[in-house]
């Protein structure tokens, strides 16, 4: 059924529709509204699960490891200030190979306070083992938040579904919610392959010496290879149930394009309409949306974009003393191929700064009329020239 | 009372904590008085050692190792699980350190507690951070030496009153425990376990390597402990109802302190300090508990 609804709302219908079990949360803008929709629908019965209304977005993580540590679906939503808390314990879910499922509103983190989003929150827990897929609007929050149960539970990893906060969280956007029959369909009640039992005792994360702890990280490293081919068989299986797919990558126009513009999150849309615009003018211009960040799709993007003479990749995000963090894995993706493309990397829309045609355009110029990059990371939209140091 | 709990055994021997450990000593009554319906929530502390490496297990009981400062929360999410399930039976126990529960821990713990979840939270106080190497702990009582303690910056502020901190949330159960008193510590078990609710068990635990005393004195300066009034033993019910489950006889606090190498800079003077410490706050107890003075004990 097509309903109007908030971004943050379209991924509380997709947990309501996976029949969570227990949820903890914590409140923090943006992300706010994804438990309060949840804490009603426990409450009225919609939703037959545990809400544990713990004191922090630690307490938040470390509940949901204990209860899918038992064996039970678990989900939790939080942004930025919050999800750097947990910082310990997202390394401690993957580890424990727990198939949480997490909504993670990226906003800006302090100082100064910024509530505006901003990927460096979630991009900073990059190396923690927990899969990251990036949504571009409300309908992929839904449909993304549904697969990432199944996800986590074939290749026991913990998957972060990541929203940009307002553009995407707070917008009303008309949503497909599938009925719960229709969902129950495509994701079955979930078998754990381990759990603790009275019955057969077993002790979990235990002291891993030297002769264990290697094989264990091994492991992590295969379920992640593991689970983009396992994304596409989701994929299909919902394809075929609700006629919608996205894939780890997304290629517009990328096949004859001199330069392609890489993006992530809400930027993309815009990027759409900047696209339309410059192929109408003739120019031969492409856009490649990353979805999938980790596992990163290495091959699909080599497949994309090897071929073009530039890349253009917007990063709301920021490695300080490096650069921006999509920028950099994909030229690291690249860098051992014959033939590739420059990447130009640019920094735009920090702490919510609103991304327009325009800017993405003056980006699409700059790249087309310069031999090379002029800086690592070229900063666009600042108010003045930055300082000399 | 059922002493033949005593014979049922759900810890292995050949387990690696060190000669004389209390916190063992702990875990092994405690186990007997819950049975094998039982599930451990253990934060990092010396049991994350004690309870073996992979792929070996110290306890015939599952054991979920978990972060430092999450027992209160972990417990909490493992107990929802269960209910969802409907495991009515299993009882979840939280088994921490004094570090984990007084410091790294407490919030994650008061949490968990003001929402009464459903769990048994115990304590096992060495009075250090022993895992680590004998580092002071806000339960490292007046006068000790650690090795964040040296010299002459031996710790000059008294121990955390953690139970005193938990009753103040009106929880259903509170009781202090210790190895020396195994049946009384057997009776708090299982009436911990028969109650619903949060409750919380702070189990006098010595640690021979950092107390600097020999292993075969751990059990003595347990019960001397309690004799002196330095460990009380005592339960609160609601927050309200105090009960004194022993009358000590009086002994001086310097014999306790006397015995044990952590101490051993203290003087004269020093030691009757902490002998007025030690008398104020078993005045207190009696105070909170009811019990006219001169019944008591009270060491002059
Ligand atoms: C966040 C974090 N900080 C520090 C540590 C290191 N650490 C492990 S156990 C421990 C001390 C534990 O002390 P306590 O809780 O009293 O238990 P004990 O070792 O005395 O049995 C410390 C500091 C850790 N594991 N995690
Ligand atoms: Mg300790």
């Amino acid at each position: 059924m097509k309903k109007v609804v908030e971004g943050s709302h379209a991924v509380s219908e997709a947990v309501r529709l996976a029949r969570v079990d227990v949820i903890s949360a914590y409140p923090i803008t943006p992300q706010t509204h994804i438990v309060e929709l949840l804490s009603e629908y426990c409450s009225d019965g919609t939703l037959n699960a545990r809400f544990l209304r713990v004191e922090s977005e630690h307490s938040a993580m470390a509940a949901l490891i204990g209860a899918a540590s038992a064996g039970v679906r678990t989900f939790t939503a939080t942004s930025s200030q919050g999800l750097a808390l947990m910082h310990e314990l997202l390394h401690w879910a993957a580890g424990a190979r727990l198939p949480i499922v997490m909504a993670e509103v990226n906003r800006a983190l302090a100082p100064g306070w910024n509530i505006w989003t901003e990927q460096t929150d979630s991009l900073a827990q990059r190396d923690t083992g927990w899969i990251q897929l990036y949504c571009e609007d409300a309908q992929e929050a839904l449909d993304t938040t549904l697969q990432a149960f199944r996800l986590a539970e074939t290749v026991h990893l913990p998957v972060m579904v990541v929203l940009d906060a307002f553009f995407l969280s707070h917008t009303y956007e008309p949503v497909d919610i599938p009925e719960p029959e229709e969902a129950d369909r495509f994701l079955p009640p979930f078998q754990p392959a381990f759990c603790l039992d009275t019955e057969n005792p077993a002790a979990f994360n235990q002291l891993a010496p030297p002769n264990a702890y290697m094989e264990m990280r091994r492991s992590m490293q295969d379920a992640m290879e593991s689970a983009l081919d396992v994304l596409d068989a989701i994929e299909d299986d919902y394809e075929r149930l609700f006629g919608r797919r996205y894939g780890a990558v997304e290629a517009v126009h990328c096949d004859d394009a001199d330069i392609i513009l890489v993006t992530s999150g809400t930027i993309t849309s815009t990027s759409r309409l900047v696209l339309r615009q410059l192929r109408e003018k003739g120019e031969k211009v492409g856009l490649v949306k990353m979805k999938a960040f980790r596992p990163f799709p290495f091959e699909a993007l080599r497949i994309h974009t090897a071929h073009a003479k530039k890349l253009a990749v917007i990063d709301r995000n920021f490695s300080f003393g490096a650069g921006g963090i999509f920028a950099q894995e994909i030229r690291s993706a690249l860098c051992n191929l014959a033939r590739r493309p420059l990447v130009f990397g640019y920094v735009a829309g920090l702490g919510g700064r609103d991304v327009t045609t325009d800017v993405i355009e003056d980006i699409y110029w700059r790249t087309k009329t310069s031999a090379h990059p002029e800086a690592e990371s070229i900063w666009i939209g600042l108010h003045q020239p930055a300082p000399a140091a | 009372m059922e002493l033949n709990v005593l014979d049922r055994d759900y810890m292995c021997s050949g387990h690696v904590g060190c000669p004389g450990c209390g916190a063992a000593i702990a875990m092994r009554f405690l186990l007997k008085a819950l049975g094998e319906k039982t599930m451990m929530v253990i934060p990092a502390c010396c049991w994350s050692i004690i309870a073996g490496p992979y792929p070996q297990s110290t306890l015939k009981v599952p054991v979920l190792h978990t972060a430092f400062e999450t027992g209160g929360a972990v417990a909490s999410g493992l107990r929802a699980a269960l209910d969802t399930k409907g495991d009515t039976e299993t009882t979840v126990v939280t088994w921490a350190g004094d570090g984990g529960t007084f410091d790294i821990g407490f919030q994650a713990l008061s949490g968990a507690v003001e929402r009464n979840e459903d769990f048994i939270y115990v304590c096992y106080d060495n009075e250090a951070y022993m895992n680590t190497g004998v580092q002071r702990s806000s339960s490292t009582p007046y006068g000790a030496w650690t090795t964040t303690t040296p010299g002459q910056e031996w710790k000059r502020l008294r121990k955390k009153n953690i139970v005193e901190a938990l009753v103040a949330h009106r929880i259903p159960y509170a009781a202090t425990a210790s190895i020396a008193f195994p049946e009384d510590l057997v009776r708090k078990v299982q009436k911990a376990k028969s109650i619903k609710g949060s409750r919380f068990l702070h189990i006098y635990a010595s640690c021979p390597t950092g107390w600097r005393i020999p292993s075969e004195m751990s059990i003595k300066i347990a019960r001397m402990a309690v004799q002196t009034n330095i460990f009380p033993l005592y339960e609160v019910e609601n927050g309200v109802r105090y009960t004194i489950n022993y009358m000590p006889k009086g002994y001086l606090v310097r014999e306790y302190f006397k015995l044990q190498g952590r101490f051993k800079h203290l003087t004269d003077d020093d030691l009757e300090q902490i002998q007025e410490m030690v008398n104020e706050d078993w005045e207190l107890l009696l105070r909170k508990a009811g019990v006219a003075m001169s019944a008591a004990g009270t060491v002059a």
